[in-house]
C-alpha cells in the first residue's frame, strides 16, 4: 500500500484539497469574450468582403450587443480579481509571455472599437437617432470614412481575442487537462460558432440565416474533430494527461461533458440545422440557444475540470 | 472584608458537578478576536521587528528550552526563537516552542478568578471574582482543613515552573504531599531502575550522549514524534556521523523509518527481547569484561539467571527472529561503549516497567556505556541557593503513610498515590481533603478517570491554577488563572547537562486579562495564611537578582544574555580509564543484581511475565505523541491546531477490511470495561500499525466546549484507559493494557450533554 | 548567484517546525501556509519505508508563475528567488493555476503570497526561518554557484531529486534521498 499524506494540516482556501481559484467568473468571461470575438469576426469579415448589405445581420445588427457582452465579461473578470484596487497594474506593463496580459491589452483596444462599431450602426435599431453634438457627428463621419480600416483592425483583434480565450488555459502546463495546444483553436472555433449562431438570431433574411447555419455546421464539425483529436492526444501522452482525460472518460466530468457540451451543445443543434437546411421547419432559436449553451458549458467544464486535474508526485 | 460571604459557596463533599466555564467568557471572544483578525489581515510585507528581545524558557513541555521573544513595533509578540547559547535547544526550538505564541494569544484562556456557586435552582456555576476574594476564600478553606484534619491533609499536584513556590507554600503550611504526573505516569520506573542499578537516576534532560554515539537503541521511545528537543537534534547529528539506530516498536514510528534495524515487536513482550539480548551479550562474551569486572556486582548470578533466555525462546514471545536478535546484539556490542540502550521517558506501560528498565540498565552496564563517550555522560548541575527563609515544619504524615508500606522505592511522590490517599477506604488510612492543582490536567493525565473524579468528590477544597479552561478546572471550587509563560517572571531554570547552566524567564508582555503568575499567587496566599515569612521579599525580580548574585551573575546580565553557561567543576564528562568509582548503591557497585530490590522483596534481576492479550474483536490501545502537540496543553493553541486539530485512529488495512472501515470514517471506541469514547475519531488506514493494535495521539477529545478549537476533536485515550497495571515496585500506572473495539454509533443515553 | 535549498528526507522527522516558524516569521495568517509536510509510506507491514518532505515554492529557474503574471508582480529577484510584489498583484490567480506544486496561496488581503526564501533574512546574511529552526538540521540553504556553500557541498556528497522535473520548471529545492 502507498499512503501519501500532508501531515502539516495544510488547507489553503481555494487550493486544497484541489485548486478552485477560478469560479464562474472566468468561464463566463471567456464565453462572452469568445462570443464577442465571433460576432466581430463575421462583422468585420463581411465588411472587408464588401457584403455589408447582403448580410446586415452580421455586419450591422448583431455587433450592437458586443459592447454589452464585453462589459459584462470584463465585470465578471473584475469581480474575480482578489486585489481589485490594483487592477490598473495590468496597464503598466506588457508581458508578452502572459496571455492574461495580452488579453487585457486586446480588450483595451477592442472594447472601444466595438462601441464605435455599434455606434456606427445604431440607426439599424433607432432610425431617427441623432448624435446631437457636432463633435460626435464629426467622429462618426471620420469613422465611416475609415470603416474598412477599422474592419481590418477588428478582424485581427477578434482572432487574437478568440484564441486568447483558449490559450489562457492551455498556457498552464501545471494543469494537465489544460496543457494541450488544441484548446486555443477549440475555443476559437467554439467562439466563432457561438458568434455565427448569435448572428442567425439577428439575421433579417432567410439567405443570411442559411449562410450562418452552414457556417455554424462547419464550425461544429471542426469542434468535434478538435475534441476527438484532443482526447487522442491526451491518451497518447503522459500518465498525468491520461489521468486528466479520464475525468471525461469515465471520471467525474464524463456525463456533463458528453451530454451538455457534445450532445446538446453540438450534435443536437447540428442535426437541427441540417433539418433546417433540408427545409424542415425548426424554430430558429432552438439550435441557436443550444449552441450558445454548449459554448458556455464547454468553458465551465474545462475551467472546473482543469483545476481538478493535477500533477502527481 | 470577605465579599464571598454574600454567596452560597458550595464545598460539599459528595457532589461536585463538572462546570463548563463556557457560559462566562463572552468577553473573551471579543477580547481575543483582534489577534486572529490581525493575523488574518497581516501584511505579507516584512514587518520590522523590534530589536528589543526578552529572554524566556519554554513552558510547552518540560525540556525547558531557552529562547528569545521578539515583538513588533506595536509591542505585539511575534515570534519565539531559540537561544543559541542554550544546550537544551542550540538555538532551535521545536514546533511546539515555536508555536508557543499561540498560548499567549489563545482567546479561550482563563481570564479572571472564578468561584463555584450554587444558584437558586441548585445548579452550580462559576462566578467571576477578584483575586483578593478568591485568595481569601482559599486561605480560609485551607485554614479550616488544617483545624479540622491537620495541615498534612492537603496536597499539591503540579507540573510546571510555578510549582516551586507553591511547593514552598505547602511545605510551610505543613504538608509534604507534592506530586507531579511526570513520575508515576511517566518516568518513575526508569528512575527507580537506574537508581537501583547505577545509584543515580536520569532526570531531565537525560544525560544520554547521543551526539557521539555509534549505536542508539530505542525501545518504544519515538524520538521525532517525541520532540524532546536536544535528543532529536543529537539523534540527527548521530545519523550524520553514521551511527546506527535500532528501533524496537510494534508501530512503524518515524524513527523506525530512519533506523538500520526496526524490530516490529509484539506489544508487551519487550522484557523477553531484552533478556535475550543480555543472554547473547553474555554468552557470546560481547560484554565489556574489564568494565564489568571492575564496576559491577552480581555478574555470575545474572549469567546464570539468563541462561535459558535464548533468542529462540524470545522469538516465540516477541516474534522477532532469533538471528535478528543476535545480529542487533552484535551491532550494539560492536559500537560499545559508544552505545545507548535508551531508557525512554514515558515508561509506565505494563506494570512490570521497573523490571523492564532494569534490563535496559543492565544492558548498558554490560556494554560499559554508563560514564563513557557516546553512552551516558556524567551531568553537572549548578546549585543555586534558595532565597533565605525559615525552615519548613515537618509534616505529621504524608500520602506514603496511607500506602501500607508499599512503593518504598519510589523516590518521588506518586500523583496516583495522592489520589488514592484521598479516597476513603477501609484498607488505607486516607485523609487528604484539599488539593491545589497547578499546571496539570489530572482528568486527562491520570488513568482511570472515574477514580480521579471519585477522589475529587471527596475533597473539601479543590483549587486549580491553570491558563486554560481544561477539564480539571470544571471540578474546581476556585479557579485561579495564571498568566502564560510569556507574561511572567519565573523561577530560574537550573538543569543539569554537559555544562551547568541557568536560564532566565522574564515577561515579554504584560499579563493579558486578569491573570497572575504562580509565584505571586503563592506569596499572596502565604500572606493571607500567615506564612508571609517564607516569602520575605517585595519584588520577585529582587529574589532572582539575589540568587543570581550568589552565583556570580546578576539580573541585569541575565536579561541581556538569557542563558549563562558555567565551567564544569565536578570533573570530566566520562570515566577515566581504570578510574575507581564508588556508585551510590548498597554495594558501591553497578548492581546487576539489585540488593535494594531483594531487600524489599522484589526480584533482584528482571524476568519475563506474559501479559494479557486482546480478546477477539478487540485491539490493544496504543498511544503516543505527535511532534506538534504536548499532551492536552496545546490542543487549543491556534498556531498548533493549524497543523493538527484532531487525532486519528491508526488501523491496519487488514483490520480495516475486516470491519469495512475506510480512511476518514469516524468511529467510536469502546474498551474492555464498556467505556465508550465521548467523541468519534477518524480512521487512518495505514500499514504503519500492527493488526493487533490501534494507535492514537494522546491529548485530544476534549469535552469542554470552552476550548473552541479542541472541543470534540478526536478521541481521548485517557478516557479509555480504565484498567491500570500498577507497578508493584514503585507504583507506576501502566496504561497500555487496555483493549478497544469499534462502534459505529452511540446510544442516546451515552451521549454527553 | 543562484540560491537553492536542499532538504534531507533521511533526517526530516516531519515535525512541521518549519511550517510554524515560517508562519510566525512571515506573518502567514492562520489557516494558510507557505510550506508544508508530505509523508509517503510504501510497503506492507513490516516491510515499510517512509519519505518525509518539507515542501515549499521551488523557486523554479523556468517559473511558469512568473511567465503568466500579467502585471509583473511575480518576478525574479537576484539569485533566482521568485517573489510577488504585493501592491502590483491584482489577485487574478493565474500564477496559482500555473504552479504545478500548488505552492502559492491567495492571501486573505487579496494578493498572492508564497515562500520568499526569506529574502529579508538572507539579505542580512541569515538563513531562512525554516532552515534556522529545523531541529534535525536537515535543511541546507545557500548559493549553488558558490562551491563552498552548505547547499553545494551537500549536493556534491549526496544523491538527490527534484519534484516533477518532467513539468520542466527546473526546481531549485532539492531533496536528498
Ligand atoms: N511532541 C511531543 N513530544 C514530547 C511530549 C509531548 O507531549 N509531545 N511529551 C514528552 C514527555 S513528558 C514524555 S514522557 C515523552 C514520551 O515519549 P517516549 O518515551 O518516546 O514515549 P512512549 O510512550 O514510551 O513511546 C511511544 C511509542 O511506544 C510504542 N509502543 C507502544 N507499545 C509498545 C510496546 O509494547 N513495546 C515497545 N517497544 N514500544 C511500544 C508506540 O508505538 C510509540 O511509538 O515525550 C516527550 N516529548
Ligand atoms: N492517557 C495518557 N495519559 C498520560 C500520558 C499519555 O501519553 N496518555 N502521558 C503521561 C505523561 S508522560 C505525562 S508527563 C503526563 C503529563 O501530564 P500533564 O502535565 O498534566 O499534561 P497536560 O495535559 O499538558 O496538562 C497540563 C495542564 O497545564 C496547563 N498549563 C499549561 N501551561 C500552564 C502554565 O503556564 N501555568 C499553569 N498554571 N498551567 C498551565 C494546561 O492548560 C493543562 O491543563 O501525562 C501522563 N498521562
Ligand atoms: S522541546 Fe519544544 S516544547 Fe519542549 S521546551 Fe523545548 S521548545 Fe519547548
Ligand atoms: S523542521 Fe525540519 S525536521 Fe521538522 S518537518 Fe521541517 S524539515 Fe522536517
Ligand atoms: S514552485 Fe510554483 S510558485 Fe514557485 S517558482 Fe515554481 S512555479 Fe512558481
Ligand atoms: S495573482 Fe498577482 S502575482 Fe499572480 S499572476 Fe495575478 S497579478 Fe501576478
Ligand atoms: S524560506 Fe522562508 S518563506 Fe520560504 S518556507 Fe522557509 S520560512 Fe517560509
Ligand atoms: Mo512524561
Amino acid at each position: 500500500m502507498r499512503e501519501e499524506l500532508i501531515t502539516s494540516g495544510r488547507l489553503n482556501p481555494h487550493i486544497d484539497p484541489h485548486l478552485e481559484i477560478w469560479h464562474w467568473q472566468i468561464p463566463l468571461y471567456l464565453f462572452l469574450g469568445g462570443l464577442a470575438a465571433g460576432i466581430l469576426f463575421f462583422a468585420a469579415l463581411y465588411t472587408i468582403l464588401g457584403k455589408e448589405d447582403k448580410y446586415p445581420g452580421a455586419v450591422r445588427r448583431a455587433p450592437i450587443i458586443v459592447p454589452f457582452l464585453l462589459i459584462i465579461g470584463l465585470t465578471a473578470l473584475f469581480i474575480d480579481l482578489r486585489h481589485k484596487l490594483f487592477f490598473w497594474q495590468l496597464y503598466t506593463t506588457i508581458r508578452l509571455q502572459s496571455p492574461m496580459s495580452w488579453g487585457a491589452w486586446t480588450l483595451l483596444a477592442i472594447t472601444p472599437l466595438s462601441f464605435a462599431w455599434a455606434a456606427l450602426h445604431i440607426r439599424e435599431f433607432f432610425p431617427n437617432w441623432d448624435w446631437k453634438f457636432t463633435i460626435l457627428k464629426e467622429i462618426e463621419k471620420f469613422l465611416l470614412q475609415y470603416k474598412l480600416t477599422m474592419a481590418w483592425v477588428i478582424i485581427i483583434l477578434s482572432v487574437i481575442l478568440g484564441i486568447y480565450t483558449g490559450i489562457l488555459f492551455s498556457a498552464f502546463n501545471a494543469r494537465p487537462l489544460w496543457n494541450t495546444s488544441i484548446l486555443g483553436p477549440l475555443f476559437l472555433t467554439s467562439g466563432l460558432s457561438a458568434g455565427a449562431a448569435a448572428i442567425i438570431l439577428f439575421a433579417t433574411t432567410k439567405k443570411e440565416r442559411v449562410l450562418f447555419a452552414k457556417i455554424d455546421l462547419m464550425l461544429i464539425g471542426i469542434e468535434l474533430f478538435l475534441i476527438i483529436h484532443m482526447f487522442m492526444g491526451f491518451l497518447a501522452s503522459t500518465e498525468v494527461q491520461i489521468e486528466a482525460a479520464n475525468l471525461f472518460l469515465g471520471g467525474s466530468y464524463t456525463a456533463p461533458f458528453w451530454i451538455f457540451v457534445v450532445g446538446m451543445g453540438m450534435v443536437v443543434p447540428a442535426i437541427l440545422e441540417i433539418l433546417e437546411l433540408r427545409h424542415i421547419k425548426v424554430p430558429v432559436v432552438i439550435p441557436v440557444v443550444l449552441v450558445l449553451f454548449g459554448s458556455v458549458m464547454l468553458r465551465f467544464i474545462i475551467a472546473y475540470a482543469g483545476q481538478f486535474s493535477r500533477w502527481l508526485y | 472584608m470577605l465579599l464571598y460571604q454574600k454567596n452560597t459557596i458550595v464545598m460539599v463533599q459528595n457532589r461536585r458537578d463538572f462546570i463548563k466555564i463556557s457560559s462566562l467568557s463572552a468577553a473573551g471572544v471579543i477580547l481575543g478576536a483582534p489577534y486572529l483578525r490581525s493575523a488574518v489581515s497581516a501584511i505579507g510585507k516584512q514587518e520590522a521587528l523590534n530589536l528589543q528581545r526578552t529572554p524566556t524558557y519554554c513552558e510547552i513541555c518540560f525540556w525547558k528550552c531557552a529562547g528569545w521573544v521578539y515583538k513588533n513595533d506595536d509591542g505585539s509578540i511575534k515570534k519565539i526563537v531559540g537561544n543559541a547559547d542554550d544546550s537544551n535547544c542550540n538555538g532551535r526550538l521545536c514546533p511546539r516552542g515555536t508555536g508557543g505564541v499561540g498560548m499567549y494569544y489563545d482567546e479561550d484562556r482563563l481570564k479572571t478568578p472564578l468561584i463555584r456557586v450554587t444558584g437558586k435552582n441548585g445548579e452550580q456555576t462559576f462566578r467571576e471574582a477578584s483575586w483578593d476574594e478568591a485568595l481569601d476564600l482559599v486561605a480560609q478553606k485551607m485554614q479550616q482543613i488544617k483545624e479540622k484534619h491537620g495541615a498534612e491533609c492537603t496536597a499539591l499536584f503540579t507540573h510546571g515552573s510555578g510549582g516551586h513556590y507553591l511547593g514552598n507554600l505547602l511545605k510551610a503550611f505543613g504538608s509534604g504531599n507534592i506530586a507531579a504526573p511526570s513520575y508515576a505516569q511517566c518516568r518513575g520506573p526508569r528512575e527507580v531502575a537506574f537508581v537501583a542499578t547505577f545509584g543515580a537516576g536520569l532526570d531531565s534532560p537525560e544525560p544520554t550522549d547521543i551526539r557521539d554515539t555509534r549505536c542508539l537503541v530505542l525501545i518504544g521511545s519515538h524520538l521525532g514524534e517525541n520532540m524532546h528537543n536536544g535528543q532529536v537534534q543529537e539523534m540527527s547529528d548521530a545519523i550524520d556521523k553514521g551511527a546506527s539506530i535500532i528501533t524496537v516498536d510494534p508501530r512503524f514510528s518515524t524513527v523506525a523509518a530512519k533506523s538500520k534495524f526496526w524490530l516490529p515487536i509484539k506489544p508487551a513482550t519487550d522484557n523477553a527481547l531484552l533478556l535475550a539480548w543480555i543472554h547473547e551479550i553474555i554468552y557470546n562474551e560481547w560484554y565489556d569484561q574489564k568494565y564489568v569486572e571492575k564496576y559491577t556486582y552480581g555478574f555470575d548470578q545474572l549469567k546464570e539467571h539468563v541462561r535459558n533466555f535464548t533468542p529462540e525462546w524470545a522469538f516465540g514471545i516477541t516474534t522477532i527472529r532469533p538471528e535478528i536478535i543476535t545480529e542487533t546484539a552484535r551491532e550494539m556490542a560492536n559500537a560499545a561503549p559508544s552505545v545507548i540502550i535508551h531508557p525512554g521517558r514515558h515508561v509506565t506501560w505494563y506494570g512490570d516497567d521497573t523490571q523492564r528498565l532494569r534490563a535496559v540498565a543492565i544492558l548498558n552496564a554490560l556494554l560499559g556505556s554508563w560514564g563513557r563517550r557516546g553512552g551516558f555522560y556524567q551531568p553537572e548541575k549548578l546549585s543555586v541557593p534558595e532565597h533565605p527563609m525559615p525552615s519548613f515544619p515537618k509534616p505529621a504524615r504524608t500520602w506514603r503513610d496511607a500506602m501500607n508500606g508499599k512503593y518504598a522505592l519510589a523516590d518521588l511522590a506518586l500523583a496516583s498515590g495522592v489520589c488514592d490517599a484521598t479516597i476513603p477506604s477501609p484498607n488505607l488510612d486516607c485523609s487528604i481533603k484539599g488539593w491545589i492543582v497547578n499546571g496539570t490536567n489530572l482528568i486527562m493525565t491520570l488513568p482511570d478517570q472515574k477514580k480521579t473524579i471519585e477522589a475529587i468528590q471527596n475533597l473539601e477544597l479543590l483549587v486549580v491554577i491553570d491558563t486554560m479552561p481544561m477539564e480539571i478546572t470544571g471540578y474546581a471550587d476556585v479557579v485561579l488563572p495564571e498568566c502564560t509563560y510569556l507574561e511572567r517572571w519565573d523561577d530560574l531554570r537550573v538543569v543539569h547537562g554537559r555544562e551547568p547552566n541557568i536560564a532566565l524567564r522574564m515577561p515579554a508582555a504584560e499579563p493579558k486579562y486578569n491573570t497572575k503568575p504562580a509565584y505571586w499567587i503563592a506569596k499572596e496566599l502565604a500572606r493571607k495564611m500567615g506564612l508571609g515569612a517564607y516569602f520575605d521579599w517585595e519584588n520577585f525580580e529582587d529574589v532572582l537578582d539575589w540568587q543570581l548574585k550568589q552565583i556570580g551573575s546578576s539580573l541585569e546580565e541575565m536579561k541581556r544574555i538569557g542563558v549563562k553557561n558555567f565551567p564544569r567543576e565536578s570533573g570530566p564528562l566520562y570515566f577515566a580509564e581504570g578510574e575507581d568509582i564508588e556508585f551510590d548503591t548498597n554495594t558501591g557497585k553497578i548492581e546487576l543484581y539489585s540488593t535494594a530490590f531483594e531487600a524489599e522483596g522484589f526480584d533482584p534481576m528482571p524476568g519475563y511475565t506474559p501479559h494479557e492479550e486482546p480478546p477477539a474483536g478487540y485491539y490493544r490501545l496504543n498511544y503516543g505523541r505527535a511532534p506538534m502537540h504536548t499532551f492536552s496543553r496545546t490542543s487549543n493553541n491556534p498556531n498548533l491546531t493549524d497543523l493538527m486539530d484532531h487525532n486519528v485512529l491508526w488501523v491496519n488495512p487488514k483490520v480495516a477490511k475486516e470491519w469495512g472501515l475506510s480512511n476518514g470514517q469516524p468511529v467510536y471506541l469502546e474498551n474492555q470495561d464498556g467505556v465508550v469514547s465521548d467523541f468519534p475519531i477518524k480512521v487512518r488506514v495505514t500499514e504503519r500499525i500492527r493488526f493487533d493494535s490501534v494507535y492514537m495521539v494522546h491529548g485530544f477529545g476534549h469535552a469542554d466546549k470552552k476550548l473552541s478549537r479542541a472541543y470534540g476533536k478526536g478521541a481521548s485515550d485517557s478516557q479509555l484507559i480504565t484498567k491500570v497495571l500498577t507497578d508493584p515496585i514503585m507504583g507506576g500506572t501502566g496504561m497500555r493494557g487496555n483493549f478497544v473495539t469499534f462502534r459505529f454509533e452511540k446510544k442516546e443515553s451515552e451521549v454527553k450533554s | 548567484m543562484r540560491y537553492a535549498m536542499a532538504i534531507d528526507t533521511k533526517k526530516c522527522v516531519g515535525c512541521s517546525d518549519c511550517v510554524v516558524a515560517c508562519q510566525t516569521e512571515n506573518n502567514v495568517p492562520i489557516g494558510y501556509c507557505r510550506d508544508w509536510i508530505v509523508e509517503v509510506t510504501d510497503g506492507t507491514y513490516p516491510q515499510l519505508e517512509i519519505e518525509i518532505r518539507s515542501e515549499r515554492c521551488n523557486h523554479c529557474d523556468n517559473a511558469p508563475c512568473v511567465r503568466c503574471c500579467p502585471t509583473g508582480a511575480s518576478h525574479f529577484e537576484p539569485g533566482g528567488i521568485v517573489t510577488v510584489t504585493h501592491n502590483k498583484c491584482i489577485g487574478c490567480g493565474a500564477c496559482i493555476a500555473s504552479c504545478p506544486y500548488d505552492a502559492r496561496y491567495s492571501h486573505p488581503d487579496g494578493y498572492v503570497d508564497k515562500c520568499t526564501f526569506c529574502i529579508h533574512r538572507i539579505q542580512k546574511g541569515e538563513k531562512p526561518a525554516c532552515v534556522s529552526v529545523c531541529p534535525t538540521k536537515c535543511m541546507y540553504f545557500g548559493d549553488l554557484e558558490d562551491p563552498n556553500s552548505d547547499v553545494s557541498r551537500i549536493l556534491k556528497k549526496r544523491k538527490y531529486k527534484t519534484l516533477i522535473p518532467e513539468a520542466g520548471t527546473k526546481p531549485q529545492v532539492y531533496y536528498l534521498i
